[in-house]
């Protein structure tokens, strides 16, 4: 057992150490899982920081409610009195104000993206007094909140990276009026970052939408008053209205776009890998055959077939994982932070996000890696370990 | 001809070797072809847009609604041949958001008579312009839900809830054809008349205009025209070519073009490393021959040719059966449908990957080439002897 693990190391270090003599060939394969590497990162980067912007782990204790038939706060219409009931129903938490409740409008404007520079969908939330204080970790980080009744806005953080023309201290023009850009926010939950809040009394003249909203955020006492909230809102004859949890309704108004990167993004990977691995068996089948008459020294010298066998798949596996590494490197140089948005169809508004190039992305890499090493060197190696001996010696 | 069989045994004698490099060049292209697709499909659904076609949306957002009135004030302007409006419905059949497709509320003759591209026999336009609640469905759309001339179809509108919470009823009357293979046809198109009358908020609202202009070179001006005659009214406009709508409207998406060509600039940059590789091993294991083959009398140039005529052979019937492979896949029609309704491959495509191919070869074959046409008689025959 000790011999043949010292055949096996002994045959691997002669092979990784010969690799600079076959420089062209090895590095050519592991460029090639390199490339492999980085797309798959790279493209998959972009579903994690989606997921991120819209911090699709919530808090448990905001539902949402919205008019039955609406699928999302867009479609949605619910009146001054429903938004009351709303309000008012049980399990609400209550604040030094009045109950911890927000009857919402959510709306979009054309602004310019600033990476296109045409225009985007840019979301536009009408909010109550209480909007902040419901989401937990809503901040004002510059300028201040805009005062009730005025035409003033706040903008969140990705929005103002994102899109042209959103910084404090300027306005933007919505139809006949300004509206001043007054303070710069984070937190918020969902893809609220992305948006851009106002009073919902000066939105709704400005969108024609009379005295109604689109959607109720409401703080719940505890994530268990959940199930009585719900029951008391459907159960009301007076009102025609669905119930969800925040956290949910993001998971939900993610789900098609994070589906469909990471759908696209493994199968653009799965096909490149495949390419890749015919340029790693034609590597390590040349790099065989350009030493027959080594092995089959080795072989007569008294080596086993199966430290052949390692040591080959040996030096196939760390071409891949160093090919991998020097991939995920460059995705993660390249693309973590970069700073993009995109049109959630779901919503059919712009939502701000970041690349994320996290770790569970770089381990699931250097495994991609290491499956195209291993199947690139088995086939090889089994090769080299059948070749007959005799005939092995007298190949040139 | 006599020397294609001279290409031909180099490529048998390493039989292994040429699979592989042929099966990644595949690969590659087969990537190219399917990537092309998808970006086609981003960009607005692969209908070209037409280029007397001017897009009028409300100045704030394509969410909020112009008055129906707007049609004729839009048909005075000078230079605009013609007008239509539209407006998005959103419905879904059987009230699953997984059943989404494109629906619209239209008037049905001018409509018809804007969209040429569109192709309804006449008995079929009849019964849609003697039915009320008739509808016109795409081809792919038919085949898709099973529908067929005379059913009755239930349809929700998340947008358009009727008031009473009930589906929409619409009677298929006729199925539509594109004129083109990229036409796009997962729409279900019905009467405006009906859907306002039914409706049950908004009346009067319509969702954009589009405007066929007499003489495509001024559309820039009737543009600006059109969006003069509304400035300052409650319903501001933004009047802009159908081409430069559909861009801007793949750009909310991001930057797919570059993402794309970032993807594809990756593979290129490996199958020409991977290729040109195994073409220098190839040819350097062939040294010998190559000097035999001199000293019959070959030229350093047919020798060179020789070994460009190898790669490019292996990179252009790899390359072209790649491409001809996602083509096929194409025909199957998109894998997800209600995202991506049109998933066509387009022949400009298929000619920029041909030429990519012979790049391909020719790239990776040059290097070891002109080393080959270099090579000395002499110093060629004495290697390994």
């Amino acid at each position: 057992m000790i011999n043949w693990l010292s055949q096996v190391v002994s045959v691997s270090l002669f092979n990784l150490r010969t690799i600079p003599s076959r420089a062209g060939a090895s590095l050519s394969a592991a460029v090639g899982i390199a490339g492999v590497v980085a797309v798959f990162v790279g493209f998959l980067s972009i579903a994690e920081g989606f997921r991120a912007a819209l911090s699709v782990t919530g808090p448990e204790d905001v539902a949402i409610v919205l008019r039955s038939s609406a699928d999302t706060e867009m479609n949605s219409n619910l009146s001054r009195d429903e938004t009351r009931l709303i309000a008012d129903a049980p399990g609400v938490a209550q604040g030094e104000k009045g109950p911890l409740s927000s009857a919402e409008l959510f709306v979009i404007i054309d602004l310019p993206k600033r990476s296109t520079n045409t225009d985007a969908n840019v979301p536009v939330r009408g909010v109550g007094a209480a909007a902040g204080a419901i989401r937990g970790d809503f901040k004002i980080v510059e300028g201040r909140m805009f005062e009730t009744g005025r035409n003033e806005v706040i903008v969140g953080a990705g929005a103002a990276r994102a899109f042209a023309g959103l910084d404090v201290g300027k306005s933007i023009k919505v139809g006949q009026s300004q509206w001043a850009i007054v303070g710069l926010f984070t937190g918020g939950s969902g893809s609220a970052e992305s948006e851009v809040w106002t009073d919902s009394a000066v939105l709704q003249p400005a969108f024609n939408r009379g005295d109604s909203y689109q959607a109720v955020y409401a703080k719940l006492q505890s994530p268990e008053s959940f199930a009585t909230f719900k029951d008391a809102l459907t159960s009301d004859p007076r009102l025609k209205v669905k119930v969800m949890k925040q956290a949910e309704m993001l998971a939900e108004q993610s789900s098609m776009l994070t589906g469909l990167i990471t759908g696209l993004g493994v199968f653009i990977a799965a096909l490149m890998a495949i390419g890749a691995l015919f340029g790693a068996l034609n590597t390590m089948y040349s790099a065989v055959s350009g030493r027959t008459r080594e092995i089959a020294t080795l072989r007569a010298l008294g080596f086993g077939a199966s430290p052949i066998i390692l040591s080959i798949m040996c030096e196939s596996i760390a071409l891949a994982l160093i090919g991998g590494s020097a991939g995920g490197a460059a995705a993660y140089f390249a693309f973590n932070g970069y700073q993009a948005a995109t049109i959630n169809f779901q919503t059919f508004s712009q939502v701000a996000f970041a690349f994320a190039v996290t770790p569970r992305l770089l381990m699931l890499a250097i495994v991609w890696a290491a499956a195209i090493g291993l199947l690139g060197g088995l086939f090889p190696a089994i090769r080299a370990a059948r070749l007959p001996i005799a005939s092995g010696l007298r190949e040139v | 001809m006599k020397f294609l069989y001279l290409v031909y045994s180099s490529l048998k004698r390493k039989k292994l070797r040429t699979v592989l490099t042929f099966l990644s060049v595949f690969v590659a292209f087969l990537l190219f072809g399917l990537l092309c697709t998808i970006k086609e499909a981003f960009a607005g659904g692969g209908n070209a847009p037409g280029i007397d076609r001017l897009i009028v949306r409300h100045r704030i957002s394509l969410i909020m609604t112009l008055p129906v009135n707007y049609e004729a004030r839009i048909a005075q302007v000078p230079g605009v041949a013609a007008v239509q409006h539209w407006s998005w419905f959103g419905g879904l059949y059987q009230n699953d958001a997984k059943n989404f497709f494109a629906s619209f509320p239209v008037n049905p003759e001018p409509w018809l008579e804007m969209y040429p591209e569109y192709l309804l026999s006449d008995d079929q336009k009849k019964a849609w312009l003697s039915t009320r609640t008739g509808a016109i469905v795409g081809k792919s759309l038919a085949e898709r839900f099973k529908w067929k001339i005379g059913d009755r179809i239930p349809i929700t509108s998340p947008i358009w809830p009727r008031p009473n919470d009930e589906a929409w009823e619409f009677d298929i009357v006729g199925i539509y054809d594109g004129a083109k293979k990229s036409t796009d046809t997962n729409g279900l198109f019905f009467r405006y008349d009906y859907f306002d009358e039914a409706r049950a908020r908004d009346k009067g609202m319509v969702g954009w205009y589009v405007v066929r202009v007499s003489d495509p070179n001024n559309a820039t001006e009737v543009a600006k025209l059109i969006d003069q005659e509304f400035a300052n009214s409650p319903y501001e406009t933004k009047a802009e070519t159908e081409a430069a709508f559909t861009q801007g409207f793949a750009q909310q998406i991001g930057n797919i073009g570059a993402i794309l060509i970032a993807i594809l600039s990756a593979v290129f940059f490996t199958i020409l490393l991977v290729s040109g590789n195994t073409m220098a091993q190839a040819v350097r294991e062939r040294t010998q021959e190559i000097g035999v083959l001199k000293s019959m009398g070959f030229t350093n140039e047919l020798v060179l040719v020789l070994v460009l005529a190898e790669s490019v052979m292996v990179a252009t019937s790899a390359g072209l059966g790649g491409l001809l492979v996602s083509w096929l896949i194409t025909l199957g029609g998109s894998p997800v449908p209600n995202v991506l309704p049109v998933f066509v491959l387009p022949m400009e495509y298929l000619l920029i990957g041909a030429a990519m191919a012979l790049f391909v070869g020719l790239i990776s074959g040059v290097v070891p080439a002109v080393s080959a046409m270099r090579l000395q008689i002499a110093t060629a025959l004495r290697r390994n002897a």
